[in-house]
């Protein structure tokens, strides 16, 4: 099957910025799950919003940047409107901020829904009623008519996940879709998420600084450290990963169970800016 | 070194009753967590019992005073606090300087230099950055600053407000390891919010899970990997974490 996405040799650099945010960025999506890891400032959400051409200030240089058959280098706003939201879309990191405090849930889904489907507000609200109950909210009509601060933040990411998935995008960027819930929802939102994207045959890009999180939810993850990538490799050899920092980071985990010897710091090295070579 | 006993603290802010008799004791030296989902009232403990705000009922005892009878400056030298956000604790105009000695000014210290020179020795930071700015730190210098900050008028008490969760894995690593060592070399009594039970086990002797302001149960370390909490929540979220790692 033809790739959802492929992105060559991407360098993002941000206006008056002395080094690239991003430098030589490639890979390619299919109808999978990617995980994109590092620290913070390490570039995984800006390669996220480059996809969304979200940062027009920002100086994009790549070799290839193609979402199916649109070409995002050189594709005007007014196409890029009509794929934003609708074949591609984006979940952010916490519904407090990433939904609209004075417009009921339900409305923002609906509106989201009519920005690009032409239909009557009944039938998008119908819509909307149903891909709540999909995100698994028990009272979808009730939760419809609820503004975001009446509901929690698994409930509001779950509406959040909800409206990003009613136009049956082809690519959805999670970025950091968890972090701001609390652990016996994070999971639960994970989960509905996941059954969605492979259900719906979505490709997703999760954006995440937690290893776990993505060994469990992901098929291939990207490590990013300054910009780069310093390895690519699927999600269940995680563990065996040989890049330093790869390494680095796993061992800096406080693991339930683990000792309590001082943990392992990282010892940043200029070397760790050099791609690993894959070898056979 | 001191213990700390929180007796039937209670708070309400308006109509919401916040913290429902919440009592449990700490050991001198000991560590201590506090999980439980958010809201559940973890920082307003803290908040309370270091008297930052007044309004609650119960009592709080740290050595052998009440916190509400300690006065201002000794209250300050027992029990000092560690706030989640490096970014937003620190006065982005006060360079680590006026930040680490203004505690030592209004407190009479003398020998201001050495100490302040000391304190960033305690936190494994070059002496030179005291006269940086907050914006010229990463995360993880901040957050050292914000201890050596705590640490500096010699308390025997931290309390510690998820001290590491705006930190990336690696940098949380530098930090719990100051504090473990922290601990080892000054006695120093923790008593720790975090909503990550790998932390709380990595830390803590003993830890109380928290649901709507009230503690559902306190429990060894050991529980977390033997199963010993006996709460239907308690094993919810202990059940959660484990399944989210995965890993062992």
């Amino acid at each position: 099957m033809d790739p959802v996405l492929d992105i060559q040799r991407l360098s993002i650099r941000y206006p008056g910025a002395l080094a690239p945010a991003v430098r030589d960025v490639s890979f390619t999506l299919g109808r999978e799950r990617l995980g994109i890891v590092g620290e913070s400032g390490s570039g995984k959400s800006t390669v996220g919003r480059a996809i969304m051409r979200l940062l027009d200030t920002a100086e994009i240089t790549a070799d290839r940047m193609q979402f199916e058959e649109v070409d995002l280098l050189n594709a005007p706003e007014k196409q890029m409107l009509d794929v934003r939201g609708k074949r591609m879309s984006m979940i952010l990191q916490d519904p407090k901020f990433s939904l609209n405090p004075i417009q009921r849930c339900g409305h923002q889904i609906a509106e989201a829904y009519r920005t690009h489907v032409r239909c009557s507000k009944a039938e998008a609200k119908a819509r909307a009623i149903a891909m709540l109950e999909q995100v698994h909210i028990r009272d979808p009509e009730r939760v419809y008519d609820l503004y975001p601060h009446e509901v929690s933040g698994g409930m509001g990411q779950r509406v959040m996940i909800a409206m990003m998935l009613l136009t049956s995008p082809d690519l959805v960027i999670a970025d950091e879709p968890t972090s701001a819930l609390d652990v016996t929802v994070r999971l639960q939102v994970l989960r509905i998420l996941d059954g969605l994207v492979r259900d719906k045959g979505i490709g997703l890009i999760m954006i995440s600084h937690d290893l776990n999180l993505v060994r469990a939810f992901c098929d291939r993850v990207l490590i990013m450290y300054a910009g780069r990538v310093v390895e690519t490799l699927d999600a269940r050899d995680l563990d065996n990963a040989r890049h330093p920092y790869s390494r680095g980071l796993l061992a800096a985990q406080p693991r339930i169970g683990g000792s309590r010897e001082p943990l392992p710091v990282l010892a940043r090295q200029d070397s760790w800016l050099e791609p690993l070579e894959a070898d056979a | 070194m001191k213990p700390i006993s929180i007796d039937r603290l209670s708070i309400s802010f308006g109509p919401v009753r916040v913290l429902h008799d919440v009592s449990f004791d700490v050991a001198a030296g000991e560590c201590f967590g506090l999980v439980g989902e958010s809201g559940s009232g973890k920082s307003t403990i803290l908040r309370c019992a270091s008297m930052l705000t007044n309004i609650w009922d119960g009592t709080v005892r740290i050595g052998d005073h009440d916190v509400r009878k300690m006065p201002l400056a000794e209250r300050c030298r027992t029990v000092q606090m560690v706030f989640q956000d490096p970014y937003g604790s620190l006065h982005p105009r006060h360079s680590i300087r006026t930040a680490l000695d203004e505690g030592l000014r209004i407190n009479g210290f003398d020998d201001r230099e050495a100490r302040l020179a000391q304190a960033m020795r305690d936190v494994g930071l070059p002496v030179e950055f005291l006269d940086r700015y907050p914006h010229q730190l990463s995360g993880g210098q901040r957050q050292r600053v914000a201890i050596a900050r705590a640490l500096i008028l010699e308390p025997d008490v931290l309390f510690l407000d998820e001290p590491t969760s705006a930190l990336d894995v690696s940098v949380q690593a530098e930090v719990l390891n100051l504090l473990v060592r922290l601990q080892k070399e000054k006695g120093f009594t923790y008593l720790m919010v975090s909503h990550d039970l790998a932390v709380v086990d990595h830390m803590c002797d003993r830890f109380a899970i928290m649901q709507h302001g009230r503690i559902v149960e306190v429990l060894d370390r050991a529980a977390i990997t033997g199963g010993g909490a006996t709460q239907p929540y308690a094993k919810e979220l202990i059940g959660a974490s484990l399944e989210y790692e995965r890993a062992i």
